[in-house]
């Protein structure tokens, strides 16, 4: 068991450094391939009408003369053990792990990838909870009503909730309850828990609503589709012969079984989630890795894009491994060796 | 170039002061009235809701980052316009509607500069009393320093470049930062704490508008980060940081150590600010619209979806101002490719374009701008109205007169070529769509051509070589002055010699040298109103050229706050003028 | 006048409405059955064997499936019953023992636990008290070292120690009526006599009634007391297993030996089929629902394809067929044709 988690953590960081290499690559050797020359790399970073001088200078100073291994390795390097920047009037160490710095803020990319984490964090947490409830309870009660007035219209709604995009969602939600109504804050309104708990979730209970409801829909109809199956296995009627309630029968046999394969489509749901709930933190410009990842591409910010992907990347890894062994724990079939 | 417009800083102080003789007025603000109804372009001339409550809180909201809080690197018109908050320059713009605000007026300064050499060399007198937020009173020396250091490109390479063009620097000199030691005297002076003097390597007649640049902001050296500096910038206007979290959200408070004795303009009626960074932009749309925020601090206008909505809505027009943006939409004709090495090739494009077209492809008059005929916007002083290239009663074009100038080319039938854009943005592609079927009337068929925006003009458009093996006739272009003056908006565009054969210029057709000579003499010209009349006559040349072909004079729609008092537009930034807002 | 029958199904009929029609899958099915006695239940798949068994325990959902007519358990009628009451009969007084119990059994937990869980649902007892039972239950059925075994899941055991413990569930509340449904098919021989001898001598000691539903003639032979024989939905012979394996009356059953395995008869290949398959049950053949499928039908002199036969009664008191030809002739039949070519195979 230990040494299958380590083997698997193992080939996590391999998986990363391909990652990061790939991002790196996509950057940088994509449009050297093309034609592109240092200079042309820098002049996205220096203002209009900037002298060639001066676009000589940030493209030695982004280090875009060296080969390209010698900047993908410069930048392994930082992450293992810190680097130096030149500010201007002194050099700042940025301690390892060091994701080195923004071409456009001139900032260390790991503060802010900490300071964005509990943002992602709670948005992720709470409406996985919400849809992890709605989902389910949704899907079960369906299920066991089947072709009734109820469950058509749950699937009628839920089908709307899985083909309709977020940011329409949640500009429609903003519009109405936030705009019109008044009842929850508008965009932009994000405060830590630590500042104050009760702003928090104001702040980010619509987006945790339009997060959820788009899961919830999925969920929903997964569980639907999963307690049906269920209950049509034998062992289901196994538990009624020994004179099991009904809901016994439903819960503890059909539910348990049918949310197996359903705690493999969360876990990644929920890594990916932690990687950055990219539109809805647009949407709601909640200053989150999502809305980070959004505006580091927009700026052409390669550090900050490699941080974020390998925030994101090792989110998702980490949550296969989570689900893998949890999976083990729930369905004694499954064996870790 | 990012699609925000970059620093429209206004100006010209003679232009107004010649207009405000003409009206027979004095040099107060008379043509500024005051307005309280709400209706479209009421903000415009023209100060709506006027009062002089103070307190309260003013939110703004910028749909990216901010470029930066720094005085020595900014290079946005919405930055420098908010900027003043914070900081003083020597000089700056008035803070008023309608002509008046293209003036500059002393701030840091007593008085506007003075030259007693035509131009080579500017001195300037420092108001006694003005303070830092730490009380240390400003001198002249900290002015000296923050040019200075703005001349680091390799710590601020985002900014204006014009200090170092036309200072007298020590050879090699490279800023404070790197150059430790060196004596700039050479270049600035300061023989007291309150007198300040440049000394230009050439005369430059407009050199009041560089000092009114952010970069002339005092920076105390004790105090100076470099490329930090913009996370706690030391405040000598009548507000201070008080939480500045980069990327995300900023707020100001009053600065104890201002004084309005020493600021003859600012009243600074709100007890705070608040900008919120990287919100999402149809968010603030309704937002603004809602009531739930003051400005849009960029100042661009408003995106696609609301524009719509307001259009089509009286009441929520009624709530909207249109201002120019001095900023030109066009398509440079470019020399080099052949057939348009002849002149008349050049104005056969010129008289087959559909100016409507072009205009509708930007969004119609109100998104757009005005049909644009000349390649100064009518709110660059020098500005003359002319038509070299009549398009008909209708503006789609004179198509006979486009055949006689083919036919002079000797290309009767028509050529091809091909157009580039970039492929970024829907309005290029739509322009060039509509180019595409306006020559082809006239048998001139072009072939579209998209290019990512980043490396738009140092790879592609903008780089002579690829230019001219890819056949590249007709490329879609656009400009904003950096201040409201021929030297701020032509010189990057007009003048032949910026053009690097290494890419990256953004003049991608106009090569004159007689324009360039014109260019010249304008500069070192110290007599404001003849050296206008030298940038309308550089306009007209380029025209007869025909190297450019006008589109559009850029105009954004802005939604006006709504709980918010002295609402105008500064014609110097082309947005609401920030200083001087108050909270109803 | 004799006592009640401890269990007496009377016209019971079950279909389930579908999109193509009704499917009448018992079709007015009557049998009794003692304490202490079994009943084998035999016809193909689609026979309706199996919907019988689930009846009697109700675990037909209401909304997709019609029951009517009457199941009398012991004094207490079970098709009009409250569902509730059903419920509580269910795993105590009547229990069922699936075929293939790998997938009978819930997968995600221990065999232990759905032993107790079983006993609980009737007996308020601790889990400590209510684990012994099952650890005892499991020793009684034969799996070693139960108590290390119960907190095994099913799907470490082997299919016999699953079908023992499958049966060790059945019985923990003491039924006294046990409904085994093709209890050993997913099973090897050697495994098969072992548990079919486990379930004799079980149903011995607790001298409960039991049903055997198997298509398998060789299961009811080594069980059953009495023998039941279905096609359609419908009881087509009826008599003790003597009289069914040794006379015989309806073609079916003839069929039904002729496909039987046997230990005496090892060469398998010869098994004779019956030719054809089972009917439709949305829409039975007229007549004789077995006529498409009858050597003898020609003799029927056409009635086998226009009139239904009735249940009579055949050459002994008690033997029911439900067959046009004349018992005369059946037995001619059997005797002369049949009889001789399976003692040949």
């Amino acid at each position: 068991m230990i040494t299958y988690i380590i083997r698997r953590l193992l080939a996590a960081v391999v998986l990363l450094f391909i990652v990061s290499a790939a991002v790196f690559a996509i950057f940088y050797l994509v449009p050297r391939v093309v034609g592109a020359t240092p200079e042309t790399l820098a002049t996205r970073y220096v203002g209009r009408a900037a002298t060639p001088e001066t676009v000589n200078l940030i493209a030695h100073k982004l280090g875009f003369y060296d080969p390209i291994w010698v900047q993908y390795g410069r930048w392994v390097k930082g992450i293992f053990l810190g680097s130096e920047y030149d500010y201007g009037s002194g050099t700042e160490h940025c301690p390892a792990p060091c994701f080195g710095y923004s071409f456009i803020t001139r900032q260390p990319v790991w503060p802010d990838l900490l300071d964005r984490l509990p943002v992602t964090l709670s948005l992720a947490v709470g409406a996985a909870l919400l849809w992890a409830f709605f989902g389910v309870s949704t899907g079960v009660i369906s299920a066991l009503r089947r072709g009734s007035l109820l469950d058509r219209a749950a699937m009628t709604v839920s089908l709307a909730g899985v083909s309709m995009p977020i940011f329409f969602t949640g500009l429609i939600g903003l519009l109405v309850f936030s705009y019109k109504l008044g009842w929850t804050a508008s965009g932009g309104s994000y405060t830590p828990f630590t500042e104050n708990p009760a702003d928090w979730f104001y702040a980010l209970l619509l987006p945790w609503i339009v997060l959820a409801f788009q899961f919830s829909a999925q969920y929903a109809r997964l569980t639907r589709a999963g307690m049906l199956e269920t209950l049509g296995e034998d062992y289901i009627r196994t538990a009624r012969a020994k004179g099991l309630p009904e809901s016994a029968v439903n819960v503890r046999h059909g539910l348990r079984a049918a949310l197996t394969p359903l705690l493999t489509i969360f876990g990644l749901d929920f890594g990916l989630l932690l990687g950055g709930a990219v539109l809805t933190e647009q949407v709601f410009s909640l200053p989150g890795l999502g809305k980070y990842a959004v505006d580091a591409i927009t700026n052409n910010d390669l550090p900050k894009v490699l941080g974020v992907t390998m925030m994101a990347a090792l989110f998702v890894v980490v949550a296969n491994l989570i689900v893998d062994l949890l999976y083990a724990v729930v369905d004694p079939r499954v064996r870790i060796s | 170039m990012i699609q925000r417009t970059r620093v429209l800083v206004a100006a010209t102080a003679a232009l107004a002061l010649g207009l405000t003789a003409a009206c027979g007025g004095g040099k107060d603000d008379s043509s500024s009235g005051s307005s309280a109804k709400a209706e479209f372009n009421a903000a415009l001339d023209k100060v709506f809701n006027p009062s002089e409550k103070k307190g309260g809180t003013i939110r703004l909201a910028n749909s990216g980052d901010w470029d930066t809080l720094d005085p020595g690197e900014t290079y946005y018109g919405y930055s420098w316009d908010f900027l003043r908050l914070y900081g003083r320059s020597l000089l700056t713009f008035k803070a008023s509607p309608g002509a008046a605000g293209n003036e500059l007026t002393p701030d840091l300064a007593e008085g506007l500069g003075e030259t007693n050499d035509n131009g080579k060399t500017w001195t300037y007198k420092l108001r006694k009393g003005v303070k830092f937020e730490d009380g240390t009173e400003v001198k002249s020396a900290d002015v000296k320093y923050a040019v200075l250091r703005s001349i680091d490109k390799a710590t601020f390479p985002n900014g204006p470049a014009y200090f170092e063009q036309f200072l007298n620097l020590p050879a090699g000199y490279k800023g404070p930062y790197k150059s430790k030691g060196v004596n700039t005297d050479q270049a600035i002076s300061t023989p007291d704490d309150s007198t300040i003097v440049f000394h230009l390597k050439q005369a430059f007649g407009g050199f009041d508008y560089m000092a009114a640049l952010p970069q002339t902001v005092p920076v105390p050296q004790a105090k100076d980060t470099a490329a930090k500096y913009k996370e706690h910038v030391v405040s000598t206007g009548p507000y201070m940081f008080d939480q500045n979290n980069l990327g995300k959200n900023f707020s100001l408070k009053r600065n104890p150590n201002w004084s309005a004795e020493t600021d003859p303009f600012r009243k600074a009626l709100p007890d705070r600010f608040e900008v919120s960074l990287n919100v999402n932009a149809d968010d603030i749309d309704n937002r603004l619209l809602s009531g739930d925020l003051d400005i849009d601090v960029v100042g661009t206008g408003v995106q696609p979806a609301t524009l719509g909505r307001v259009v089509g809505d009286p009441t929520a027009k009624a709530g909207t101002d249109n201002p120019n943006q001095s900023r030109l939409w066009y398509t440079s004709i470019v020399g080099t490719v052949k057939p348009f090495d002849n002149i008349d090739c050049r104005k056969a494009v010129q008289y087959a374009a559909d100016r409507t077209g072009y205009q509708t492809a930007y969004g119609g008059p109100l998104a757009g701008g005005d049909i644009a005929s000349t390649v100064m916007p009518p709110t660059i002083p020098g500005y003359q109205k002319f038509d070299l290239y009549p398009a008909g009663p209708d503006n789609t074009g004179d198509v006979a007169k486009a055949k006689e100038a083919l036919a002079a080319c000797g290309q009767p039938n028509g050529f091809s070529t091909n157009i580039a854009y970039r492929a970024e943005r829907p309005k290029e592609k739509a322009t060039a769509e509509s180019l595409q079927q306006s020559l082809a009337r006239v048998g001139i068929k072009l072939t579209l051509k998209p290019f990512p925006q980043g490396d738009y003009f140092s790879q592609y458009a903008g780089n002579p070589p690829y230019v001219k093996a890819n056949n590249l006739g007709l490329v879609l272009n656009g400009w904003g002055a950096d201040w409201n003056d021929g030297f701020g908006y032509l010189s990057q565009i007009v003048d032949s010699r910026v053009i690097r054969e290494t890419g990256g210029s953004s003049n991608a057709s106009v090569r004159d040298p007689d324009v360039d000579k014109l260019l010249d003499a304008a500069v070192g010209n110290t007599d404001a109103k003849a050296r206008e009349a030298q940038w309308g006559a550089i306009d007209k040349k380029v025209m007869e050229d025909a190297f450019i072909l006008p589109g559009v004079y850029a105009k954004a729609l802005l939604i006006r706050p709504k709980k918010l008092t002295n609402v105008y537009v500064n014609p110097a930034y082309n947005m609401y003028d920030y200083v001087a807002l108050g909270v109803a | 006048m004799a006592a009640e029958p401890f269990l007496e199904v009377k016209d019971l009929k079950i279909s389930f409405p579908t999109d193509d029609g009704l499917v009448k899958s018992v079709d007015g099915l009557s049998f009794r059955l003692e304490r202490g006695k079994t009943l084998g239940i035999v016809g193909e798949s689609g026979s309706g064997k199996s919907v019988t068994s689930l009846g009697i325990l109700g675990l037909h959902n209401k909304r997709n499936a019609q029951v009517s007519g009457q199941i009398w358990l012991d004094g207490e009628e079970l098709v009009s019953a409250a569902p509730e009451t059903v419920r509580a009969l269910r795993g105590a007084k009547m229990a069922m023992i699936f075929q293939d119990p790998l997938s009978s059994m819930h997968p995600f937990y221990s065999i232990g636990h759905q032993i107790i869980e079983a006993y609980r649902v009737h007996h308020r007892v601790s889990k400590q008290v209510a684990r012994k039972h099952a650890i005892d239950m499991l020793g009684r059925v034969g799996i070693p070292q139960p108590a290390r075994r119960v907190d095994d899941y099913p799907h470490q055991f082997s299919g016999g120690m699953r079908q023992r413990a499958m049966i060790a569930m059945a019985l923990v509340n003491d039924p006294q009526l046990l409904i085994a449904d093709e209890p050993t098919t997913a099973l090897d021989v050697t495994v098969q006599a072992q548990i079919l001898d486990l379930m004799h001598n079980l149903q011995e000691e607790f001298n409960s009634a039991l049903i055997v539903i198997t298509h398998d003639l060789g299961v009811v032979a080594e069980l059953a007391d009495e023998v039941l024989v279905m096609y359609g939905g419908r009881c087509i012979e009826y008599g003790t297993a003597r009289t069914i394996f040794e006379e015989p009356e309806h073609p079916y059953t003839w069929g039904l030996l002729g496909s039987m395995p046997r230990i005496d008869r090892p060469n398998l290949d010869r098994l004779v089929p019956i030719p054809g398959l089972p009917p439709s049950l949305i829409n039975l053949p007229s007549g004789c629902a077995f006529h498409p499928r009858c050597a003898y039908e020609p003799r029927t002199g056409g009635l086998g394809t226009t009139l239904t036969p009735e249940l009579t009664v055949a050459g002994r008191p008690g033997h029911l067929v439900r067959c046009h030809l004349p018992t005369a002739e059946r037995q001619r039949i059997w005797r002369e044709e049949v009889k001789p070519k399976l003692e040949a195979q």
